[in-house]
């Protein structure tokens, strides 16, 4: 072991490399998981592209769909594969090497983060091909950098929330699932992922532009829809800010509930008694 | 010839609480062969120079705990919570360079108090120390120094081959690529899982993911490794291999690397530990040296005799210097067995005298020392396995 002032950096950085490294190569040997990762999310997005297609709806209502498809494969990914990992990691036993491993339990969720945005990503990537390629979806790349900004930091901000489900699906134990299903279709709907948010109404669209899905879902739909978004829920510069402060507010919160809920079960042995 | 562990108490199983038994004892043949006596046994140990007596202080030691209790609440019972004790008062100190077992039936606290070493779950009262730091305020310390191998576990990703899940589990620790890859592949070496080094983890037998269970214990060149029941349900040639490799590792750096051992097997015990704690109820009842348990038992030697069914035993148990211990129930080919405890050569050849008399017909007959599964009877009132039995029971209730 390194014995630098440096070595808890050290020791957390391989954490998470080794705990992305699973996800990233390891979970590329399985053919079957790539299938069910790229071209099975893509069949839901299909069907409302031919939904608005056939009501004769106007071409952005499908760049529309397509961005949303892109960002649902990241929510699905931060909520089954980030919020319930560390239940499962209880489930199969390895949870409690990782809690008495000397790095940081913030290390291994950010390998998971990582693997799981690299693997989410050829879903992500899928969804935008046939967009483009298939559908033709126009898509206006004047701000692509300031788009992908924004996409970095909704995917920051999505997995640090991540990290915090993570927390409490490991509380929910056996429940786990049912929260997981409780949380998956309303946040379809409240992020607006296959039409307008504004649609809901302003008091809605305003709640719910709490959530970094729903802002910076927006944000892109601005950014590389051009005019065609002609009610966003706020304007660009602000849904930055908002991304940049759920960011850290996310990660702050994520670490309080770590460290609660670990201490919680380490005082009722509940992290050491897999099926609880 | 001098057995290890014989007789039973129930039916005809052969062996009770050996290492290397399956669950139902049968491996009687295997065991008998491989174990001859406690000395041939003993004699696998690479030859090391006498070391001095360890350090037992709260500063010195490399495990010191002091009046630790563990209590779980287990519901609540007409609006009354419904506390369970698992640990009810545990002072023990083992020092460096030891290898310390902790032997006690099912449900006795063992693995609590594993999980409170480790770290994973905080002590209800008492003083945990472990590599000189207190478990509660200083885990990060503890976890940097230690390794733990939970036996019958099979963590890790199937979809990782073994090098790829020894190299994983390092990185945990910060464990440099380069001594990584040392450590692996030596490990692979001496575990004799080089064939596999290769072939994903859920491909594996039970007995190679158990193998790969334990080298990753050793990954971080832990100075204090905690195994609870390593050799659960693992094969006969397993369970040697991992022994030797125990013995190796301690060995290698003498006086440096500690091992806490739990187990319910008398035997694993009995050939690694240099000391041994009995545990039942959540307490140590005693801790010693094997052979300083054996004399807490008594100086008598064991005999067990095996005669016809319904043979008449009276007189053996009248003979002075003569305690029969046990009788086992007849077993199907028609005999059975009485487990005496004989205090010097006169009264041996009472007993004999005695059979003669009789005109029984001895099928077999051994004498040996006491055993472990003697003293756990004198200190515990009951054998392990009706002491796992009763706690099956109670668990089950």
């Amino acid at each position: 072991m390194t014995s630098s002032r440096f070595e808890p950096v050290v020791t957390n950085l391989r954490a998470a490399w080794a705990r992305a490294y699973v996800r990233i190569f390891a979970a590329s040997r399985e053919p079957s998981w790539i299938l069910s990762e790229t071209l099975l999310p893509v069949i839901g997005m299909c069907a409302y592209v031919f939904v608005y297609r056939a009501l004769g709806a106007p071409r952005a209502y499908e760049a529309f769909v397509v961005l949303g498809g892109v960002m649902m494969a990241y929510w699905l990914g931060v909520l089954w594969s980030m919020g319930t990992q560390f239940y499962w990691e209880k489930q199969d036993g390895n949870l409690e090497f990782y809690l008495m491993a000397p790095c940081s339990r913030m290390a291994i969720l950010s390998g998971m983060a990582i693997g799981g945005v690299v693997m989410t990503s050829l879903r992500a990537l899928s969804a935008l091909a046939l967009g483009l390629f298939v559908f033709r979806v126009p898509f206006d790349l004047t701000h692509g950098w300031t788009a992908l900004l924004v996409f970095v930091l909704t995917l920051g901000s999505l997995y640090a929330l991540g990290m915090c489900l993570a927390s409490l699906f490991l509380m929910y134990g056996r429940e786990v699932w049912h929260l997981a299903h409780a949380l998956e279709e309303p946040v379809y709907l409240a992020n607006g992922l296959y039409f307008p948010i504004r649609a809901l109404g302003p008091w809605m669209a305003a709640a719910i532009a709490t959530v970094p899905l729903a802002v910076g879902l927006d944000a892109m739909r601005q950014l590389l829809l051009g005019g065609a978004l002609s009610k966003p829920i706020l304007p660009v510069a602000t849904e930055l800010w908002i991304l940049v402060g759920s960011l850290f507010f996310y990660l702050a919160l994520a670490v309080v509930m770590l460290r609660w809920t670990e201490a919680r079960g380490k005082r009722l042995g509940t992290l050491i008694l897999r099926h609880q | 010839m001098a057995r290890l562990v014989f007789g039973a108490s129930k039916g005809s199983v052969p062996i009770r609480n050996d290492a290397d038994a399956d669950h139902e004892g049968r491996l009687e043949v295997m065991v008998n062969t491989e174990f001859e006596t406690l000395q041939d046994l003993r004699a696998d140990v690479p030859n090391a120079p006498p070391r001095p007596a360890p350090d037992l202080s709260r500063e010195g030691a490399a495990v010191w705990v002091e009046g630790l209790t563990r209590t779980f609440e287990a519901g609540k019972k007409k609006g009354v919570k419904r506390i369970v004790t698992a640990i009810a008062g545990i002072d023990v100190a083992i020092g460096r360079g030891e290898l310390f077992g902790i032997l006690g039936p099912n449900g006795a606290g063992k693995t609590t108090t594993m999980k409170i070493l480790t770290t994973l779950l905080y002590p209800t009262t008492g003083e945990v120390r472990v590599a000189g730091f207190d478990a509660v305020t200083k885990p990060r310390d503890v976890r940097r120094r230690i390794g733990l191998v939970s036996g019958g576990d099979n963590a890790g990703y199937g979809i990782l081959t073994v090098r790829e899940s020894l190299w994983m589990f390092s990185q945990f620790y910060g464990v440099p690529n380069k001594a990584s890859r040392e450590r692996s592949e030596m490990l692979l070496d001496r575990l004799a899982l080089r064939e596999k080094a290769d072939e994903r983890v859920n491909r594996l037998s039970t007995g190679f993911k158990q193998r790969l269970n334990f080298a990753r214990g050793f990954m971080s060149d832990p100075e204090i490794v905690f195994l609870d029941e390593p050799t659960l349900g693992l094969d006969v040639e397993s369970a040697r291999q991992i022994r030797a490799f125990l013995r190796e590792w301690m060995a290698e750096k003498a006086g440096q690397r500690t091992v806490v051992l739990t187990t319910h097997y008398m035997a694993e015990a009995d050939e690694l530990c240099d000391r041994i704690a009995i545990i039942d109820r959540g307490k140590i009842l005693a801790t010693d040296t094997p052979q300083g348990l054996r004399t807490i038992v008594s100086a008598d030697r064991r005999v067990v005799v095996e005669l016809d069914a319904g043979t008449p035993i009276d007189a053996l148990s009248a003979i002075a210097g003569v305690r029969v211990i046990r009788v086992t129930p007849p077993s199907e080919k028609g005999t059975f067995s009485i487990h005496l405890g004989v205090s010097e050569g006169k009264a041996m050849r009472a007993v004999l005298d005695s059979l003669m008399v009789e005109g029984s017909v001895v099928h077999n007959l051994s004498t040996h020392d006491p055993s472990l599964e003697d003293v756990f009877v004198a200190i515990v009132g009951r054998g392990i396995e009706e002491a796992d039995a009763a706690a099956t029971e109670g668990g089950a209730a």
